[in-house]
């Protein structure tokens, strides 16, 4: 490979160094393989499953499609910086007790589509949650369980016992 | 260094034109799916996320007209302001990819692309979009017509950047409407923006031809006939002749003859919708 | 915020995956999130080509990049140099000849993925392409020369049951065609593989739902014993049957072993669709013979399975196949013919549902042409054929399951029709979606029926069988056993097993690897009745230990003890005392093989009792369709399945859920197009899977009426659902355009011209 790049992106509030890289590394490569953040997944290449979701900039967006040398000085979020003490941010609880993981390959990233929402929309309709989602592709659940992990949220933000 | 990320757009005009073999890259999401499955190696990249020209957008409605830097998200042009002025743009970004490809797509990457299914292309053509190009030397202005001049090609020289579109408003109904074989995030099978302005239809397909066609002679058969008179038979026959002006091919992801059947009746149905019958 | 619970995660209840918390944070190790010191990357040149002599291979060019460690073809195969489940006629690389797009002829081993790509890139392969088989047709009708030294038939079966001649006044036909859909699950193929220090052995952690039928194939070709090669498995991002033969195995510990470095492999989603078998497309004729009052009284049917390049799993497809003809249903006279073929097709094998999703598309299209031919409503034609306990198949087999058909039909009939269409609706409701290309006027609605059967287990004589190891030391449990986790639940399974038998709780599971006996394939519906048999077996010995124990203490016979709650008590005496306290300074293991009943093979006729057990399920679909541009909208998905017995209500759900919607992207959107042997669309932009926004509502009633054959009187939840859906759905869409539709996926201009 010809020139190598080294640049420092901004990840869950810290400045990361990333060193020797090649120019065509996605930002899910870099996170995943060099930064030590596997928690977002690939499962397509061509944000066309959701998996890799991250906030750049507070924006949702596919890692995948991110060139990671593009990305200095950006704000990126990944699903490890969603709560770094450790215990779970309320989607993650509820997609845990609401049966909304299986293979759990889809879910960090619809953790992060969910968040995403939520911190955008308290009260969406049921349209509005599915178009939401549409970007992120479940093999395993038909999606019937993540809708009732939303929904459990929603209540419980809302202070309705569910 | 092969990644240069310009705050102006002097700057990147200028880089533009010190490495003209450089990629041209804002949200990724054309060119990053291209690397990841080995069809590009890029060697040098000018990303323009940066540049502040290209993120403004503005509705003008003293001029009757909207600019849009190539660097706006679809997802600004969804709702608020953007979508009042475009209805159907605004339609046509809600159908492109993912929420997370509408964060990051623009059309910037629509127009550099220049596929034929490129979702917001149909409207560019419809609603008589110009384009704006500019060379570390030079700007200039051209039409989507003249701008689009094959699948995947387009007449943007080597030293230009696109920096936006000016989109006129239109005092009629518009509308778009896309087939695709799934509910959300699906290719355009085939696709129809259809605009009323003065009184006068045009409308524009995407994904039945090597470029976006604009049915110049349906516009004229319907603009003659009278928006007025237009009922459900009309309509059909509306859908017909602009059948007959598309160009569609067999491929994975349709047949022609499907294609051709889709932009008629959807034409139909746009054409009812813009008249409300 | 902390995750309490007040109930015990016993049998019954909704006990929450022990892996769902690291899931959801994003700790969990996929077999893909692997990483080793001085890791290498594999990667594998594929053929181009479906057909083709190989004239020469040059790989200098590929060994001189830098960071290239490694390069290996067919002459670098220290072992068997072809794999494979049931016949072993795959190559591990192609030498002579590549009989698919995209089979493996060579990989390497570097420093970089991107390194990887540039060495295959200049790896010289000299091809002299050949003309493709890809009719099958045309491999049955001997036109063409064998493509295989194994030729080009891989199985027919017949099946001639009762009196071939017999027939009746209503005739109805059809000829039905299945597309090929893929698994698509989400975490692609990967390994990694870490060598001995001298060279000798290896530890390979690989994604798979069969660690111990990899780890025999692998060592074949390895030219390796088997205990050297030590198989774990990484974390799995769901299988569907696609894992069940081996893709990168051989390759990343071959890479491995030759460079004494470990290397990790793992396919990208194009590589996936090439890497693994899909389910088989068909062609089914069907001719069924009915009495005017409904009752079938013969049917005709011939099936044709295009296997594609290489065998995988191609004869057992067919057996389910061509042995489900009869769907749900009383048939006493039966003439089948079946063929497994094979062509230049992708190879096909296991998906969910293996061969009975394709038998019961084409009777549930038959079933519903007899009720059209009678006038007998599509409900009440099934229900006057459905089988029971006590009847005879056409196998000759007796249906020994408990079959309760008819409270699936009509538990799934009373259940509440969707709301008709709003006069002003949401337009991401309608059909097309955010595409807008409909308005309310030009919206039908429809609704149809599907109703299957579907074998559990494996059949036709195989020695069935799962291992698992209990552990009782101071009142916690470990569990040990083989079953691959592939999302479906049965870590949550086992330890709910546990607490039930033993009156613990704290339980917990060690490495699924291969340091234990064969779990079998996490597939067939089998590891709640099969592993699930083995833990609860496991559990039961050593319980008998401890009421041993706790008996010569307290001086009671222990077979007066029982467990109640977390207590052990004597049924005849007052005798009560806590398991942890029972257990304290005691420590007792036991292992336990669970292996179902016998069956046999199907001789000449097809007869003979080759399946162990079955399940029945019935679906009702409720569409919307823009019958115009042949757009389709599923509304609501009303099913009511046979469960034997509920152990983990939500587990049962999330399968059936999931299992509708992998049925619904077979009615109405999942095909690998191949033309000509090529395939069209290997991505998730073309190879279209259901969204959030194509996900019906469903409504659910799980029916339970424990089968005494079952350990836990459970049958196996994950086939069931994705079957009958499917031909439901289509008939649903049949019902609102009027039109004959006898394939699937439905296309738009299959509905609109």
């Amino acid at each position: 490979m010809s020139e190598l790049e080294h640049y420092t992106l901004t990840i869950n509030g810290e400045p990361r160094e990333v060193s020797d890289a090649w120019i065509g590394e996605s930002l899910l490569y870099v996170l995943r393989e060099r930064l030590g953040l596997p928690g977002s997944k690939g499962a397509c290449e061509q944000g066309e499953c959701g998996s890799c979701t991250v906030y750049v900039d507070n924006a949702a967006v596919c890692s995948c499609l991110v060139m990671a040398a593009t990305a200095v000085g950006t704000q990126i979020a990944t699903v490890e910086g969603l709560n770094e003490d450790g215990s779970l941010t309320d989607v993650q609880e509820a997609f845990v007790t609401e049966g909304a993981v299986q293979c759990g390959f889809c879910t960090p990233g619809l953790v992060m589509a969910v968040h995403h929402l939520l911190d955008h929309n308290d009260s969406p309709s049921e349209q509005e949650i599915k178009e939401a989602l549409s970007g992120n592709i479940c093999r395993c659940t038909g999606y019937g369980r993540i809708f009732a992990a939303v929904d459990t949220v929603i209540s419980v933000r809302k202070g309705i016992s569910s | 260094m092969p990644v240069f990320i310009p705050s102006s757009l002097n700057e990147a005009t200028q880089l533009l034109s010190s490495n003209p073999s450089a990629h041209l890259v804002t949200g990724g999401t054309d060119l990053m799916v291209e690397v990841n499955f080995n069809h590009r190696h890029p060697e040098t990249v000018i990303a323009l996320r940066n540049v502040p020209e290209f993120q403004l957008w503005n509705v003008d409605h003293t001029a009757g007209l909207v600019h849009i830097g190539s660097s706006v998200p679809y997802a600004t042009m969804e709702h608020g302001d953007l979508a009042t002025a475009l209805p159907a743009l605004a339609e046509a970004a809600r159908t492109v990819g993912s929420p997370q490809i509408r964060a990051a797509g623009s059309l910037g990457g629509n127009l550099g692309t220049c596929s034929p299914a490129g979702d917001s292309l149909p409207v560019l053509s419809a609603l008589d979009a110009v384009v704006h190009l500019q060379s570390s030397t030079s700007t200039r202005s051209i039409t989507f017509a003249e701008f689009m001049v094959g699948p995947k090609r387009n007449s943007r020289l080597p030293n230009e950047i696109i920096t936006g579109v000016s989109i006129p408003i239109t005092n009629g109904w518009q509308g778009y409407a896309k087939v695709g074989v799934r509910n959300a995030m699906v290719i355009s099978v085939a696709s129809v923006c259809l605009a009323i302005h003065d009184g006068k239809v045009r409308v524009a397909l995407g994904s039945v031809g090597p470029t976006i066609i604009r049915c110049t002679e349906s516009e004229n058969w319907i603009n003659s006939v009278g928006l007025e008179n237009v009922d459900h038979s009309l309509a059909r026959e509306f859908g017909e002749h602009v059948r007959a002006e598309s160009r569609p091919i067999d491929d994975h992801r349709s047949t022609a003859e499907y294609r051709r059947h889709a932009v008629g009746v959807l034409s139909a149905r746009l054409l009812l919708r813009g008249v409300q019958k | 915020m902390t995750i309490t619970k007040t109930q015990r995660d016993i049998l019954g209840s909704s006990a929450l995956r022990p892996d769902g918390i690291s899931k959801v944070q994003g700790d969990f190790a996929f077999s893909s999130d692997l990483h080793a010191e001085n890791m290498l990357w594999g990667a594998t040149l594929r053929s181009p080509h479906p057909y083709a002599r190989i004239v020469s291979i040059d790989v200098s060019a590929a060994w001189k990049i830098s960071g290239v460690e490694c390069v290996i073809t067919a002459d670098d195969v220290p072992g068997q140099l072809t794999y494979g489940l049931i016949s072993e006629d795959q190559p591990v690389f192609a030498k002579d000849f590549v009989r698919y797009m995209g089979e493996p002829v060579a990989a390497v081993a570097a420093d970089h993925p991107e390194t990887c790509r540039r060495a295959l890139a200049a790896i010289k392969v000299e091809y002299e392409v050949l003309t493709p088989l890809t009719n099958p047709e045309h491999a049955i009708d001997g036109t063409r020369e064998p493509i295989h030294p194994d030729g080009n038939i891989i199985r027919r079966q017949q099946i001639i049951h009762g009196d071939v001649h017999a027939t009746a006044p209503i005739v109805v036909e059809g000829t039905y065609d299945i597309g090929m859909q893929d698994q698509a699950f989400l975490g692609t193929e990967s390994a990694l593989a870490i060598p001995d220090h001298d060279g000798a052995g290896i530890e390979v952690f690989v994604a798979t739902q069969w660690l111990h039928e990899d780890r025999k194939q692998m060592a074949k070709c390895l030219g390796l014993p088997e205990e050297k090669v030590r198989l774990v498995l990484g974390g799995v991002g769901g299988a569907f049957g696609a894992r069940e033969d081996i893709s990168l195995q051989v390759h990343t510990a071959l890479l491995s072993l030759r460079t004494i470095r470990p290397v990790k492999m793992q396919y990208g989603r194009e590589e996936s669709f090439f890497g693994h078998v899909h389910r088989h497309p068909a062609q089914i004729w069907m001719r069924h013979h009915a009495n005017t009052d409904g009752r079938i009284v013969k049917i005709e049917a011939r099936f044709v399975f295009d296997g594609g390049a290489y065998s995988s799993t191609s004869s057992a497809v067919l057996i389910n196949g061509v042995t489900h003809t009869q769907g749900p249903y009383q048939c006493p006279n039966a003439v089948v013919d079946g063929y497994a073929v094979r062509t230049n097709n992708p190879p096909c094998g296991a998906m969910r549902g293996f061969g009975v999703v394709q038998a019961c598309f084409a009777h549930e299209g038959q079933m519903d042409k007899l009720a059209a031919a009678t006038g007998i409503d599509e409900v009440e034609i099934r229900l006057r054929n459905i089988i029971h306990t006590g009847d005879t198949m056409i196998t000759g087999q007796v249906l020994e399951s408990v079959a309760p058909l008819e409270r699936c039909i009509q538990e799934t009939a009373a259940m509440p029709l969707p709301p008709e269409m709003e006069e002003k609706p949401h337009e991401l409701d309608l059909p097309g979606g955010s595409g807008r290309t409909a308005d309310r006027r030009n919206i039908v609605r429809g609704i149809g029926w599907g109703v299957s059967m579907k074998n559990l287990m494996y059949s036709e004589g195989f020695d069935d069988y799962s291992t698992a190891r209990c552990t009782l030391t101071n009142g916690s449990v470990e569990l040990k056993f083989a079953t691959s986790e592939v999302g479906q639940g049965f870590i949550t399974l086992a330890p709910q097993i546990a607490r039930s038998v033993l009156g613990v709780d704290n339980v917990t599971y060690d490495t699924i690897d291969t340091q234990i006996g064969s779990a079998g394939s996490t597939s067939a519906s089998r590891q709640t009745w099969m592993s699930g048999g083995a833990v609860d077996g496991a559990c039961r010995m050593v319980r008998e230990r401890l009421f041993e124990h706790v008996g010569s203490l307290q001086d009671v016979d222990p077979l007066r003890l029982a467990i109640d709650d977390t207590d052990i008590i004597d049924t005849m005496g007052t005798l009560r005392i806590s398991v942890q306290e029972a257990s304290a300074n005691f420590s007792v293991s036991e292992t336990y093989e669970y292996h179902h009943r016998t069956t046999e093979d199907l001789d000449e006729n097809g007869q003979g009792n080759c399946h162990v057990a079955f399940a029945f399920v019935a679906h009702r679909a409720v569409v919307d369709v823009d019958v115009e541009l042949g757009l389709v909208k599923v509304v609501q998905i009303a099913t009511a399945q046979d469960v034997g017995r509920v152990l983990n209500p939500m587990s049962v759900t999330g399968q059936i859920e999931g299992g509708i919607a992998q049925g619904l992207g077979l009615a109405v959107m999942e095909e690998i197009i191949v033309t000509n042997g090529v395939v069209r669309n290997p991505s998730f932009t073309d190879y279209l899977l259901p969204t959030a926004l194509d996900a019906p509502q469903v409504l659910i009633s799980m029916i339970e009426e424990p089968d005494p054959q079952a350990p836990m009187g459970a049958k196996g939840v994950g086939e069931a659902p994705c079957i009958s859906v499917t031909p439901a759905i289509v008939a649903a869409i049949r019902n609102a355009t009027g039109k004959t539709i006898d394939r699937c996926p439905v296309r738009p201009q299959d509905i609109c011209f």
